[in-house]
Formats: structure tokens, C-alpha cells, sequence
């Protein structure tokens, strides 16, 4: 764990005292310490062409009053730096009267170990590694024309302390390993991208050379795609494949089950709780709290025990996710999802691991239920208009089906839908959830957090396909 | 206050001198100090006040063709003595790469002009909140607005970039921006829109009411919104989606894309590649520009360049390491372009709305659907219909598609340029692209 007060001019029991003095009659608030370590290194076109570390140490400083949230941070642990901080503070909440909430929820548990991922594996392992990575895939045929592959790790301590002294701290590692490789033939390039990763060692995803499994994947997804032709245009049935699809629960209904949206009424689904909003059969959860999990979490950024929430239960609204801020507002309880970029940034109440669970049906079933539509398998990323519920996602790798059977690829095409419609045109669900292979990342205002999801097959009745093709 | 030369200078040669003793045959580093207050306001409430003053360097030291980087935001020399030693020791250990190095002597920045980026005005949280009390009541006029929420930030930064070569300077830059992001409610839909300011000088920014009344009026007017058929039609763009355009554009030609043959731009300079009479600049220069600047992140002079003369692509944006792969000189745009622009058309907006019977016109797209390596496009899009040159009505929940080589050969722009944003792009019309709805 960090000392941050060992380097500084100022000590744990004055910065206590300075806490606690600016937080007297605010709602809620905390100090914020942050101190992460991380690495990049890349191998791109036949070298290696970045290897950079990183090290990050700063604070946060937050009072809330009723709904105004005033923030101060800065990069010096210094007792001159608090100060100007906490008059900052004060001088945005003027006349508080508050009292503060002094509760928050204990818990014993970790899903993670407290390791330094980077220490772990030395550089010039990892370098050999990435150069194994470019001979493997460059081995495999003059068409392979790029290969890009990179780690990315890190280790992030973080420390909140509370008015009255109470501290709460976690040590969490992230690690990341891509690979992207383009393919050309006959003057027509295409890409392909995968990855692994997670809270923990490198090794646990890489041994037994399992980084080829993870070019093998790549370079698959860039060859179908040189046989693609033009996606479809139009409403048509969509199969969805299990695993990283789920990034349409992310967007279609994710974000808009966030507590902040619904109590500011600006998101579609604030006056449909305990309405039916999906299709029975269909059960959502978001969960911080399964092991080592890129969307894991032990305590959440305001030092709440993460959970497994219930969104959406037999295709009932049964929960928003909450911070402290917007759970207050809302009179209801944090859900553990109150989480930061870092100490830059400002409290939200964000997505952990959202999972769709599994229904009884097969891919077979969903397959041969389809006359015309299309067989998503994967995707580069997704958006959502919260307000007007439209959501959208592009298809990184897809199959046209005709007649109950799958057919040509098509290239890559966004899917567009309507969030709190699209659940109740999913007709079946199938036995297979399976996990993402832990490379998320979700943005909102601005801040990118490291998330997970898991869907099983999934069959929806009608979406618009983005295509070219009329 | 952010800090001053003195103080970033100081840390810069601390950094470089350091790296020189511990065995870096050359090294650059940046140190830059940023402040920001915002004050947010929410259905005409104080929501946020929030204040971040970030610190920050990074080095790099190359001994020989070996390179490596790190960057903190402890600037303690204690701190930056443990970095910058396992900086060397990782460049040690990382593999040559024959085009790594500083530029080349001659290309370095000489004189610094003063581009008038710097506003020594200081606005008090109090003046923010009465410019946003302003903006709020003027949003939230109309009953079918359901919920406000806008924003005043004022930044300052300082940096400071320097080399082992001699190469030392930087400049203080300042931004004042205001926002407003309305949602209006009718009985079908409910629906967001957003209006923003951002410049140099605080005198320049927009009015207050016109603001609100703008971002207003142009989310009511997105309501009760219908989804079309799927057919081929002209696409108009909003400049606010325009713009998007030309940044794809500008990823397509940047030399580590060419350079790796991940562009579908690659090989086409002295080809035409857009339609006739579309003209491109990147102008580093412009007083009081948003992407103004004196050299680039290396310290490169830059120069305007005329990006696409008459429809041909006539540069790519080159940086030291690319440029040396492909044989080309910097032309000081690493960290990409500066003030990029469409040079005005010559057809008026009514004109432009008008050259169709019928044609969609798009104020806001969602989704990551730009390809650079294939030119694919597909995104989803929100906007209206329009018919003899009238805004029929609004339109949601469809996409739009097609592929950068055949769009750009395919635009005719409008004369109603404005410099808003960094890159900037009259209101755009393109033929033959695809709409999926229903």
C-alpha cells in the first residue's frame, strides 16, 4: 500500500483535521488519494516502437451539499495544496447545513490479489514475447501485411479517508494484452483485433503460449472479413453470439440504468421501474465482485463493497446502479458503482460487469428461426444517445443468414436500435453466456473505466442493419 | 496562477541534464502546468464547481537508435531521479530502431510569433455563475424543455518543450468555454441537444442568451421524430458533423499511417481524391486560433500547407520517425494538425438545401463507424427531412453509409465556413450514400 503522506510536508493527522473541518456540515464528501504505476509497451510494423512508464500520484477533494458537488485535485500532497483545496471548497458551498452521512458498508472480501503486475514479468520477456507475436503471425503467409501487438499494465493504490478519520484502501492490478493484425489480398486490406486480460498476472492469461491462441483469433476474424461483401441495409432478425455482444446490454440498456440519468428524469427509463422492459426470460445483473474480472472491483471509488446488482429480473425493472451522491437523492442505498477515472475526475455512478444470464435454448434454434437477417459474432464498439434511447454498435465481424442457414460474411456495418424497446424483441435466449476475454473500456463524460460483460446467444426479432446493400 | 517559464525551464534542463549524466545520447522533454475551473448548473441551480491543476512531464532518452519514455505527474526531484534512471535502464533493453532520433537541426522552430493565444483574464466563479444564470434562463424559456445542464470552464496552461539539441521553448495558452445541453419532453419522445463556445479570449465568447436560445430551439426542434425507409440520398451535413469528415481525412493522411500501409489514403499524393474545387489548408498561424501554434511536439516549425489543392492530395502530416521511414522531411505535425479547414464553396446554404427535391440533413451522428484502413463509413444518425429546401421534419434511428474514396469525390460545399472548433468544415452536401431505417 501507499504511504502518501511519507514524501509530503503534511501528515495523516493534519490532513485528517483539514478533512474533516471542510466536510462538517456537507452531506457526504472525502478525500481521494491516488498514486498508480503503468507501462505501455508496443511492437508495430516489425519493431518495437514504444516502451513508456507512467507514474501517477495526486488527490481528489469532494463536498457535497444536498445536490452541488464542489471538486478540487491536484498532483502535490502538500499541506499548502489541501488548503487552497478545501477553501475551494468552501468558498462554492457557502452556507451549508447538512449533516454528515457518516455510514458506509464494510466488507471482508477481495477479488483480486495485491500484486504489481509490471514487476512481475521483466521487460525483456515481454519484449521477446511481442516479437514471438510478429514471427508467429508473419509466418502464416505473405498476406499478413501489419502486426501490431502490445501489454498494457498497471497497478493503482487508492486511499479514501472520510471526515472522522475513517480510511478505506484497495491495491488493484490491470493488465492488458492486443494483438491486431492486417491482412491484404488482391489489393483489399481488412483487420482483425483481439485480446486478453484482467486483475492479474500476465502470465495467467498468457502461458502455455496462449498468446497464439489470441493471434490465431485475430488473424481469423481479418481473413473472413477479406471475403466479406456488402452488409444489407433495412429492419431484419439479428442472431447476437455469446460473450463481448453483450456490449449492446452495455449500451442499450446499461447506461441508462445509471442512477444519475434517472434522477435528473433524462433517461429513458426513469419512470419504468418495475414495468416489464424486456422479454421473460430475460435477467440483467451488473456485478463488481466476480474474480479478477477486468470490471471487478473491491470497494467502489467512494469505498463501498461492490455487488451483484439485479437491473432486470424475468424481464422486470428492478434496479438503477448507484453512487452515494445520486442513492442520497434518490433515497435508496449505493450500489457500489460510484467510480472515477482517476483522481482527476469526478464521482459517477458507472457499469461494472453487466451480464445478461443464460436462457434454454441453442444458436442452432436462433439460427434456423431466421429467413433473412444477420449472425453478429463481434464488435469494435458502441455509443448511446441516453435520451432518446438509440443505440448503436459496429460489427467487426458478421454473417449474412439466409433461409435457417448462415452464409457469406459481410463487412462491417453498425446496428442501430432503440434501448428500452430492443429487450422486448429478444425471443430467445440461449444456454451459452460466456464472458468477454477482458479488453472493455466505457466513456462517459469523458472518463474511461475498465468494464466487463457476458451475454449468452441471443435472438432479436427486429433491428436496423447499417449496411450499403438495398 | 499557472506556473511560469522560469519554474518549467528549470525542471526541463533538471530532466535533460540528468539523462545526459546517467548515459543518454540525446533526450527531449515536456513539462506542462494546466488549471481549470468549471462551474456547472443544473435547471438553473449551482450543480458543480470543480478545479484541477494538473502537473505534468515527460522525457524521452534515446542512447544511440535505443529509445524509451516516461511520464509522471511527481515532479519531486527525488521522484524524477528513480524515473529517469529506470527510464535509461529501459532503453538499454529495448531493441534499435534505426529511425528513432530528434529532428533534424534545421527544422527546429526559430523565433516564437506571438499568436494572441493568451488571455490574462481571470473570471471569478461568481461571473461564470451570473453568465450561466443568463444562459439557463434563456434554455429553459420554453415549457417543453424538461431539463438544463451548462457549463463554464476557464483553463490556463504553461509548458515548456526542450531537447538535448538546444531546442527550448513554450507559451502560455488560455480557453474560456460555455455549454448547454438541453432535453425537451412531448408526449411521443424525449429528445437532447447541445449548443457550445469555446475561445481564446474571454471579450470573444458568445453571448449567454443566444446560447441557450440556440441550444433550446435546436432540441425542440428534434421532437416527435419518424423513421424513414432505406434508400440512396444525398446526405447534408450539419458543420458540426462536417467537420468529422476532414478528421478522418487528416487520421487517413497521417505518416504513421501511410507508413505502415494502414490508410486508404496511402500513395495518393498528386491523385485526385476529392471532388473538383474542394481546396484543404492546415494553418498553424491563426491569430487567436484554437489549434494554433508555434511548432509542433517536437519542436518542428510548422508551416500553412495546402493540404488538397483542386481535389488532389498534395502532403501527408509527417513527423521525425515516419518521415525518416518513408523518406520524407518533417513538416512539423506531430500530434497531428492545427487550424484544418475546407476552404468555403461557392453555393450558399438555402442553395445547398435547395439542389435536391428531397435530401437528409444530419446534426448528429453516434458510433465509431470510420474505417481508415477500407474508407468504410457507417454510423447512426439524427437529423431531418428535407423537401425543396424545407425542413420537413425530424428523423431518428437510422444509419448512414458508404466509403470515404467514393464521398469524397462526391462533395459540394456550402460558403458558410466559420472557425468554431480547431477543424472546421463549411455545411457539406454528398451524394449517393446509403440511409438504413425501416
Amino acid at each position: 500500500m501507499s504511504n502518501f503522506f511519507e514524501k509530503s510536508d503534511v501528515s495523516r493527522k493534519e490532513a485528517e483535521s483539514i478533512i474533516s473541518d471542510t466536510l462538517q456540515k456537507c452531506d457526504d464528501g472525502e478525500l481521494y488519494l491516488e498514486n498508480s504505476k503503468s507501462e505501455s509497451i508496443l511492437l508495430d510494423d516489425n519493431k518495437i516502437k514504444n516502451s513508456s512508464y507512467n507514474s501517477d500520484l495526486g488527490f481528489g477533494f469532494r463536498a457535497i451539499s444536498d445536490e452541488v458537488v464542489a471538486y478540487s485535485h491536484s498532483n502535490e500532497i502538500s499541506k499548502n495544496s489541501l488548503k487552497q483545496s478545501s477553501e475551494n471548497l468552501k468558498s462554492t458551498l457557502k452556507s451549508v447545513k447538512g449533516t454528515y452521512n457518516h455510514e458506509i458498508p464494510k466488507s471482508n472480501k477481495k477479488y483480486y490479489d495485491n500484486i504489481n503486475p509490471i514487476e512481475q514479468k521483466s521487460l525483456n520477456e515481454k519484449i521477446k514475447i511481442l516479437n514471438d507475436v510478429n514471427d508467429y503471425l508473419r509466418s502464416k503467409g505473405d498476406k499478413v501485411k501489419q502486426v501490431t501487438a502490445n501489454f498494457l499494465g498497471e497497478q493503482k493504490s487508492v486511499e479514501i479517508i472520510r471526515s472522522g478519520g475513517e480510511t478505506l484502501s484497495d491495491v488493484r492490478p490491470l493488465v492488458r494484452f492486443n494483438v491486431s493484425v492486417m491482412v491484404e489480398k488482391d489489393g483489399r486490406k481488412e483487420t482483425g483485433i483481439y485480446g486478453v486480460g484482467g486483475r492479474q498476472s500476465y502470465d495467467s492469461y498468457l502461458k502455455d503460449e496462449n498468446w497464439k491462441s489470441v493471434c490465431d483469433e485475430a488473424l481469423r476474424i481479418a481473413s473472413v472479413n477479406l471475403e466479406s461483401k456488402p452488409a444489407p441495409a433495412g429492419e431484419m432478425k439479428v442472431v447476437l453470439g455469446p460473450g463481448w455482444p453483450a456490449i449492446l446490454i452495455h449500451e442499450a440498456v446499461g447506461h441508462g440504468l445509471e442512477g444519475d440519468f434517472n434522477r435528473k428524469k433524462t433517461s429513458a427509463f426513469h419512470n419504468l421501474m418495475g414495468q416489464k422492459v424486456a422479454s421473460e426470460g430475460v435477467t440483467i445483473i451488473d456485478d463488481g465482485t466476480i474474480d479478477n474480472r477486468r470490471g471487478s472491483l473491491t470497494i467502489d471509488d467512494e469505498g463501498t463493497p461492490t455487488e451483484k446488482t439485479v437491473l432486470i429480473e424475468n424481464g422486470i425493472l428492478k434496479n438503477f446502479m448507484q453512487d452515494r451522491l445520486n442513492a442520497r437523492l434518490m433515497k435508496t442505498k449505493s450500489t457500489g458503482s460510484g467510480r472515477r477515472e482517476n483522481y482527476r475526475h469526478i464521482v459517477l455512478p458507472r457499469m461494472r460487469n453487466t451480464m445478461m444470464l443464460s436462457g434454454k435454448q441453442t444458436q442452432e434454434e436462433m439460427i434456423k428461426a431466421v429467413d433473412k437477417g444477420i449472425f453478429a459474432v463481434s464488435f469494435g464498439g458502441g455509443q448511446v444517445d441516453i435520451t432518446s434511447g438509440k443505440f448503436v454498435f459496429n460489427c467487426t465481424e458478421a454473417y449474412e443468414i439466409v433461409n435457417g442457414k448462415i452464409g457469406s460474411p459481410i463487412k462491417g456495418a453498425t446496428l442501430i436500435g432503440d434501448g428500452p424497446s430492443i429487450l422486448k424483441e429478444v425471443s430467445m435466449v440461449g444456454n451459452d453466456m460466456m464472458m468477454d476475454p477482458g479488453i472493455g473500456t466505457c466513456g462517459k463524460a469523458g472518463q474511461g473505466v475498465p468494464v466487463g460483460v457476458a451475454q449468452p446467444s441471443i435472438l432479436i426479432n427486429k433491428m436496423t442493419v447499417g449496411g450499403t446493400k438495398l | 496562477m499557472v506556473k511560469d517559464q522560469e519554474f518549467l525551464e528549470t525542471k526541463a534542463s533538471y530532466c535533460l541534464g540528468l539523462a545526459k549524466k546517467l548515459g543518454a545520447t540525446d533526450s527531449s522533454v515536456i513539462v506542462k502546468n494546466s488549471i481549470s475551473e468549471t462551474v456547472n448548473f443544473r435547471n438553473k441551480n449551482l450543480d458543480e464547481s470543480n478545479r484541477s491543476d494538473d502537473l505534468g512531464l515527460s522525457i524521452t532518452t534515446y542512447i544511440g537508435k535505443k529509445k524509451s519514455s516516461i511520464s509522471s505527474s511527481n515532479l519531486l526531484n527525488d521522484n524524477l531521479n528513480i524515473l529517469i534512471e529506470k527510464c535509461i535502464e529501459t532503453t538499454k533493453n529495448t531493441p534499435e530502431d534505426e529511425f528513432n532520433s530528434l529532428p533534424d537541426r534545421d527544422l527546429f522552430a526559430k523565433e516564437a510569433k506571438d499568436l494572441n493565444l493568451y488571455d490574462e483574464t481571470h473570471i471569478e466563479n461568481n461571473q461564470k455563475i451570473d453568465y450561466l444564470k443568463k444562459l439557463e434562463a434563456a434554455a429553459s424559456n420554453d415549457k417543453k424543455i424538461v431539463n438544463t445542464e451548462s457549463s463554464f470552464t476557464q483553463n490556463k496552461s504553461n509548458f515548456v518543450l526542450a531537447n538535448s539539441e538546444g531546442f527550448c521553448d513554450g507559451y502560455k495558452t488560455s480557453s474560456f468555454t460555455a455549454s448547454s445541453v438541453t432535453v425537451a419532453k412531448d408526449e411521443k419522445s424525449m429528445e437532447r441537444d447541445y449548443e457550445y463556445s469555446s475561445k481564446c479570449f474571454l471579450k470573444d465568447l458568445d453571448d449567454a442568451d443566444e446560447l441557450g436560445n440556440l441550444a433550446a430551439n435546436q432540441t425542440i426542434r428534434k421532437l416527435s421524430p419518424k423513421k424513414i425507409g432505406s434508400e440512396k440520398i444525398a446526405i447534408i451535413f450539419d458543420k458540426r458533423i462536417a467537420k468529422g469528415v476532414l478528421s478522418t481525412f487528416a487520421s487517413a493522411i497521417s505518416s504513421s499511417a501511410i507508413s505502415r500501409g494502414t490508410s486508404f489514403l496511402k500513395d495518393k499524393v498528386n491523385q485526385k481524391i476529392f471532388s473538383d474545387k474542394i481546396n484543404v489548408f492546415d494553418k498553424p498561424d491563426m491569430l487567436k486560433g484554437l489549434g494554433s501554434r508555434n511548432f509542433d511536439s517536437e519542436g518542428v516549425k510548422t508551416d500553412t500547407l495546402k493540404l488538397v489543392d483542386q481535389g488532389i492530395l498534395k502532403h501527408y502530416l509527417i513527423d521525425t520517425y515516419n518521415g525518416k521511414k518513408l523518406n520524407l522531411k518533417s513538416n512539423g505535425r506531430c500530434g497531428g494538425t492545427s487550424n484544418l479547414y475546407f476552404e468555403n464553396g461557392n453555393i450558399n446554404f438555402k442553395d445547398l438545401l435547395n439542389s435536391h427535391s428531397k435530401s437528409l440533413y444530419i446534426t448528429e451522428t453516434i458510433g465509431h463507424g470510420s474505417n481508415i484502413v477500407t474508407g468504410d463509413y457507417s454510423v447512426g444518425a439524427t437529423g431531418f427531412l428535407i423537401e425543396n429546401g424545407e425542413f420537413k421534419y425530424p428523423i431518428n434511428e437510422i444509419t448512414i453509409a458508404g466509403n470515404f474514396k467514393d464521398m469524397f469525390q462526391n462533395i459540394t460545399l456550402a460558403n458558410d465556413l466559420e472557425f468554431k472548433y480547431a477543424t472546421n468544415s463549411p455545411t457539406m452536401l454528398i451524394e449517393g450514400m446509403v440511409v438504413a431505417g425501416k
